[in-house]
């Protein structure tokens, strides 16, 4: 789960670390408004869930509050593509005013899960700002990492290490090591999948700031976290996804007219792989996963419906966890309920499957039923074709 | 012989009064696997399904014996549940569990490190021997014993990579579900390690997902250390590039995960690759054929 910039700056700064003065705003005029008291000259950032906004032209530096407004009346409600958001980009709801900083460096600073090793690892760089990437690739030697002992935790000394390496000293260097240890707290008492500062900066001042952070929520501890969903901005998110997340279903829009709804991100995957080489194009991933219910196949039918773009529906279901005779019975509960006349191709195995068949071929719909992978993806290509 | 689990495996159902804990439970059993006990702390002393119940693993082992435990508890007890299970001693827990937290899987995977105890899973149909023992979610009519490994990171569509090896004629000695979270217990390698040890297993299927690298590591192991002929399907290459997580984990991975350069990798390293979900079954005939006709590396 993401949240803005904004939402990772508040909870860094509950944990202690220095973020620079700042206001978020719906409209132009609060922006006018914030920009006012961060004393005319400040910083309009656009708030969408994807970085490279800078080069997309939604960040701005601006020298008068009636300058803020101006821009803020040109982002508000436009849509932002980065390399980040795909094509379709992203609209501007809220905007964060900022004041400007002096800034005399720029880091790199994030913890993540580092698969390979199964442990978090603190990855830090003087080579902050955007193309963090190209650095990673280009000179890895100025890329330093740190895997940490999930039973010893981020030790002080390892910390300074980082500061060190980062080419800072004295008391700025300190201050680092606190903000190191204050972003492990962040990591693990809010379940992050990543947090990252970048930049980090040392200002004229010579004091640290997080000036641009992103926070990605771990999606299995939710649970723990009641006030999270309450953070998610719904208008960054397609609605068909949002939708489906109410439904605990994977859903991603994708181009094609074949709507599909598969049990199992793997085969659903796979599932793509055989239209796509019998010619056909998906209209969406959809993974139903391993218990659903009756009622989630039917909120799954229907939500393939809503797609203007579906011209025929393709269902691959492995029964394991899921018995066919209830997918079947959501097929048809969704399908009589929104009296769907579109070409429906099942391929069911799994437990219960005859009895799954039956219920569909006598349920009156435009239903064809197939027991291999192939050749039922064939058919519903060559039925829209 | 088969890995992991056989006729004499003795299985603790950890989170059995569940509703799917039950359900999988008596699947397991029909199946011909020995349950021996469940586990649902203050629930101990009943008995369900004539299935004694005990409130810890420790009390489970102490009065029957059980030696492998099938996890069914639910994601806030569950990483508990894995360490509860190897602080009792066993030899293999599956977790079928999905959903944990990745912070409580990490203490999880660093003391496994130290334990004896194996891990599969979480978030796995879990592990099947065909003909003796089911320990898992998968339906077990559509398997068949025989000679083949499979390894997947996949759930269902390890179910279609089984029905199509069992419709070519080619039954599994074991199935292995490592499961798809980023912390799991057994990766690729632990197991093809288990099954090129293991004397009735003639070739391994393996199935692998966009993502990580996993399957770039088995590769490299399998060119250096596998004998037997290995063929593997690789799910998503048509997939559109996913939602990125900022940039930490491309750095992390130093940019690997996409499905060609898996391919690439593996066919490289001389494994067999299913050039579509249909031909799973194929590529494993092609992969015993071309070991047969004594090429060491198919083209």
């Amino acid at each position: 789960m993401n949240i803005h910039e904004y939402q990772a700056k508040e909870i860094l700064n509950s944990f202690g670390i220095p973020i620079p003065r700042g206001r978020v705003a719906l409209t132009a005029d609060q922006v006018e408004r914030a920009a006012k008291e961060m004393g005319g000259r400040c910083v309009v950032k656009a708030q969408i869930y994807a970085g490279g906004r800078g080069k997309a032209g939604g960040v701005k530096l601006v020298h008068h509050p009636e300058q803020a407004q101006e821009y803020a009346k040109e982002l508000f409600g436009k849509t932002l593509v980065t390399p980040q958001t795909g094509p379709e980009g992203l609209r501007v709801r809220r905007i964060l005013v900022e004041e400007a900083v002096e800034i005399a460096r720029e880091f790199y600073l994030s913890i993540t899960l580092d698969r390979s090793a199964s442990r978090y690892v603190l990855i830090a760089s003087a080579e902050g700002g955007m193309e963090i990437e190209e650095v990673a690739s280009k000179t890895p030697e100025k890329i330093h990492t740190l895997t940490i002992d999930p039973f010893l935790g981020l030790r002080s000394y390892q910390a300074r290490q980082i500061a060190l390496q980062l080419g800072l000293s004295g008391s700025v260097c300190e201050d680092c090591v606190n903000l190191i240890l204050n972003l492990y707290r962040v990591c693990l008492e809010k379940d992050c999948a990543l947090v990252e500062i970048n930049p980090l900066v040392v200002t004229r001042a010579g004091w640290l700031m997080a000036m641009d952070a992103k926070i990605t929520f771990d999606d299995n501890a939710i649970f723990r976290h009641r006030e999270y969903p309450d953070m998610m901005d719904y208008s960054q998110l397609d609605p068909l996804e949002i939708n489906a997340g109410k439904y605990d279903l994977a859903y991603i829009k994708l181009s094609g007219s074949i709507g599909c709804l598969v049990n199992g991100a793997g085969l659903a995957m796979a599932t793509l792989d055989v239209l796509k080489e019998c010619g056909g194009e998906p209209a969406n991933f959809l993974d139903v996963g391993g218990g659903a219910t009756r009622e989630k196949v039917a909120e799954a039918f229907k939500i393939i419906l809503q797609d203007g773009d579906v011209k025929g529906i393709f269902v691959n279901i492995f029964g394991g966890i899921m018995r066919c005779d209830v997918i079947a019975h959501g097929i048809i509960e969704a399908a009589s309920e929104v009296n769907c006349t579109l070409p429906i191709v099942v391929r069911m195995d799994g437990s219960q499957v005859e009895e799954g068949k039956r219920l569909l071929t006598e349920s009156g719909l435009n239903v064809q039923c197939s027991d291999n992978l192939g050749d039922a993806a064939q058919r519903i290509v060559s039925m829209l074709g | 012989m088969s890995i992991l689990i056989d006729n004499s495996s003795r299985i603790v159902v950890q989170g059995i009064t569940g509703r799917s804990g039950l359900f999988h439970t008596q699947q397991c059993r029909e199946y011909g696997s020995n349950i021996v006990a469940g586990v649902t702390p203050g629930k101990g002393g009943i008995h369900i399904e004539g299935i004694p119940v005990f409130n810890t693993v420790a009390e489970a082992v102490k009065y029957t014996n059980a030696n492998v435990s099938m996890i069914f508890v639910p994601p806030p007890g569950a990483a508990d549940a894995i360490l509860e299970s190897a602080a009792a001693g066993l030899e293999l827990a599956v977790c079928i569990t999905e959903g944990i937290p990745v912070r409580d899987m990490v203490p999880v995977k660093a003391v496994l490190k130290q334990s004896k105890m194996r891990l599969v899973g979480p978030n796995c149909p879990g592990v099947i021997t065909p003909g003796q023992c089911k320990i898992g979610i998968m339906p077990g009519h559509i398997h068949k014993p025989g000679k083949i490994g499979v390894v997947s990171r996949s759930g269902t569509l390890t179910y279609e990579a089984v029905k199509q090896l069992t419709d070519v004629g080619l039954g599994q000695s074991t199935c292995v579900g490592i499961g798809g979270d980023p912390i799991i217990g057994m990766n690729f390698i632990d197991v093809l390690k288990l099954f090129n040890e293991d004397s009735e297993t003639e070739g391994v299927f393996m199935i692998g997902e966009i993502g990580g690298s996993a399957e770039e590591d088995a590769a490299h192991w399998i060119e250096e250390h596998m004998k037997k002929p290995v063929a593997a399907f690789i799910a998503g290459v048509t997939a559109p590039p996913g939602k990125r997580m900022g940039h930490a984990g491309a750095i992390i991975t130093g940019g690997k995960g996409k499905a060609e350069d898996k391919i690439r990798t593996l066919t490289e390293c001389g494994v067999t690759v299913a050039s579509s979900p249909t031909k799973m079954g194929e590529a494993m005939q092609m992969a015993i054929a071309a070991r047969h006709s004594g090429k060491k590396k198919p083209d």
